[in-house]
């Protein structure tokens, strides 16, 4: 099924990708998640990806605001839809299946 | 376990029917509610810095309880609240608490009350590898921290199961969550959906164990009743029955089935029923205030109109009253009242005078009692009549209609009101509904209908009256141009006479006391007849006396010369013919003078 890693990702063009992930301090779990959310947007989206790490434990008023419940959380802010996928991000054919789901067509 | 004395409020514990404060063993803190009636059950309120769970199908006023929980901790006891909540929004949350007066986004800006809202709604999140609910946590301590709550909600937490396929972690996480509430030692409740033969659907009253309440929503003969039991409540004594709870214009509101305990104080003060003869009857200055008073008796009595005029009394002494009448509308008994000289329309102008019509199977009976005590909250009457509660039969059993009854009386005389009830009776025995509160009622008044010479009578009678003397007579009671009379009945030799019969017999003593009159003028006026002519045959009779008395008056003073010279005589006529014996002649010639 992901015999083409390369190209999950790929059809949906030159647009920058907005992702935002959610985490509480520095737990094992949160920096798993970074570790893999990096190497993911490395080998698909290089180039035209922005990463915005959100602390809740430092700001925790946007948990509410954005309603987030589990850790960890990555948000897809663009292209809209968004997007929401929790845990730590290891199963990476799910988060590449997640992602791409109800993407936009182009 | 933290454990002080119970809270300062509850002087007496309701369960027990001791003073806490007597009690030798320090019992377990408790938050009061504010809800009504929920505090007596549970003997002081929620566990404090402990959570409490309660559970319920859908529609069993679980969220309401909830919100009402934290609305009177901040509007009552100044303990700022969170809500949150995974099925409803806050919009939707604030709009379907206006109406019980719970103003949400007031709360809100005086800094007392969070609502937040977690969205469920979306389609179950992708779960790519380990999570935790650290982020609700936070959200949680966040909100907890921003306005220093004392209380939380969550409501219906349960739904978190249907967000994520792990329910593993679920668990574990919820464990976590509510070992985290104690610790920060808010008093919380979380609701759950009531699940198939279980507390909640997806078991969490596992981890939330300190306290179970219990909410039901049941249908009887039409009528819905909504239960409310506490099933658990670890470290404190509760009421274990079944209590019927309702959501009024207020909020929720529990009722204890029994009432917890007798302790109201009772008033010296009589009052009067505006029907001056009564209150003779009653020891000659009417009934208590704040004691219960039934009038029972057959249809067409005069009990309602009898009713109407203690409202009447009452009005017209300043006080206020008020009349829940379950047959009749407002219009229709100040019309049929004013054919009777009673004007009641003025009192409610002068606002004295209030009028609750309702009928009896619009509601069920926690229903009406919850209309009525929150009418009483309202108005503050000192006098409430129901008429009649014999209706209420339709709306339960004897058995709940008695309870109600004792709670309404209970609720009453816990604030000095004088609670007047009509009972309208089948037969011409008294009947079991009235029977069944007996006991409650202090002054029971009976009006009967006497039938007779083609008509029917109303005659009325103390059948008891706690505290005072009464009468032991029956008064014929009349319905005048004025209102209710009260008259002596006649008691004959054979039997009691009431009206036409009881004035014929009035109209005919009056004409025996008149012909006896003027026996006796007749018979003076004989005697004084009499008496002239006893008088005339006198004077007649002593005259005759008189002329006798003169005749033998003569005859004497003849009588005595006419013996002298007899005697000479025959002394002459003795010597004449030489007599020997001169004594013998003497004494012989002495004895005819002495016999004439």
């Amino acid at each position: 099924m992901m015999s083409d890693e390369q190209g999950i990702l790929a059809h949906t063009g030159t647009e920058v990708w907005h992702l935002r992930l959610y985490v509480a301090g520095a737990s094992p779990k949160s920096l798993k998640a970074f570790a893999n959310l990096r190497r993911l947007c490395e080998a698909h989206l290089a180039g035209r990806y922005e990463i915005e790490i959100i602390d809740l434990v430092k700001r925790p008023m946007l948990a509410q605001s954005d309603d987030i419940v589990a850790i960890p959380t990555l948000v897809r802010a663009l292209p809209a839809p968004m997007r929401k996928i929790i845990g730590d991000l290891s199963n990476t054919d799910r988060v590449l299946l997640s992602l791409q789901a109800e993407g936009p067509a182009t | 376990m933290t454990v002080t004395l119970s809270h300062p409020p509850a002087q007496r514990d309701p369960l027990t029917n001791r003073a806490s404060a007597a009690s030798p063993f320090p019992t377990l803190a408790k938050v009061p509610s504010g809800v009504a009636g929920l505090d007596e059950v549970t003997g002081g309120g929620l566990p404090q810095g402990r959570s409490t769970l309660v559970c319920g199908p859908a529609g069993c006023g679980k969220t309401l309880l909830g919100m009402e929980f934290l609305v009177r901790g901040i509007t009552e006891f100044g303990d700022p609240g969170v809500f949150m909540a995974f099925e409803e929004t806050t919009a939707d949350l604030c709009a379907n608490v206006a109406s019980l007066g719970f103003d949400l986004p007031q709360l809100q800006a005086d800094g007392m009350l969070v609502l937040d809202h977690v969205n469920m709604q979306a389609p179950v999140l992708d779960e790519t590898g380990e999570w935790d609910l650290e982020a609700l946590f936070i959200r949680l301590g966040s909100a907890i921290d921003q306005v220093g709550a004392k209380r939380v909600v969550l409501d219906t937490i349960e739904n978190l199961f249907g967000s994520f396929s792990d329910t593993a972690t679920v668990r574990s996480e919820l464990r976590r969550l509510f070992a985290w509430l104690k610790d920060r030692g808010v008093t919380s409740v979380i609701t759950g959906e009531r699940g198939d033969g279980t507390l909640t659907r997806h078991g969490i009253e596992e981890y939330v164990s300190d306290c179970v309440i219990v909410l039901d929503h049941r249908v009887s003969e039409q009528t819905s009743t909504r239960r409310l039991r506490v099933l658990k409540y670890r470290g404190s004594l509760h009421g274990t029955n079944e209590y019927p709870f309702f959501i009024g214009a207020r909020g929720v509101s529990v009722l204890p089935i029994t009432s917890l305990g007798l302790h109201h104080s009772v008033s010296d003060e009589r009052i009067s029923t505006g029907i001056p003869r009564l209150d003779g009857m009653l020891g000659g200055s009417g009934v208590f205030r704040g004691s219960s008073v039934l009038v029972s008796g057959t249809t067409g009595t005069g009990k309602s109109t009898m009713a109407a005029q203690v409202c009447d009394a009452a009005c017209a002494r300043g006080e206020r009253a008020l009349y829940v009448a379950f047959e009749e509308s407002a219009p229709q008994i100040i019309r049929n009242m004013a054919s009777v000289g009673m004007n009641l329309a003025r009192w409610i102008e002068a606002g004295l005078l209030e009028f609750h019509c309702v009928r009896p199977s619009l509601l069920g009976l926690e229903a009406h009692l919850f209309a009525i005590q929150e009418l009483v909250t309202d108005f503050q009457p000192t006098l409430v009549v129901m008429d009649p509660i014999s209706d209420l039969m339709g709306a339960g059993r004897d058995a709940e209609v008695a309870a109600m009854l004792t709670r309404q009386i209970d609720y009453l005389k816990a604030r000095s009101i004088t609670a007047f009830f009509v009972g309208l009776n089948s037969g011409a025995d008294i009947d079991g509904s009235d029977q069944a509160i007996a006991s409650l009622i202090d002054t029971w008044l009976l009006v009967k209908p006497i039938e007779g010479n083609g008509e029917r009578n109303r005659a009325l009678y103390i059948l008891k009256s706690r505290g005072m003397p009464h009468s032991n007579q029956v008064r014929e009671f009349l319905i005048t141009d004025h209102g209710i009379q009260l008259a002596d009945v006649y008691v004959g030799p054979q039997h009691v006479l009431t009206g036409s019969a009881r004035a014929a017999q009035e109209a005919d003593e009056r004409l025996k006391a008149t012909d006896r009159l003027h026996d006796l003028e007749q018979r003076k006026l004989n005697l004084e007849r009499r008496r002239k002519s006893v008088e005339a045959q006198a004077a007649i009779m002593w005259r005759e006396f008189e002329a006798e008395a003169d005749v033998v008056d003569r005859l004497l003073r003849q009588g005595s010369t006419a013996g002298v010279e007899r005697a000479e005589q025959r002394v002459e006529q003795g010597r004449l013919r030489s007599a020997d014996s001169v004594e013998s002649n003497s004494r012989g010639a002495n004895l005819p003078v002495s016999s004439e």
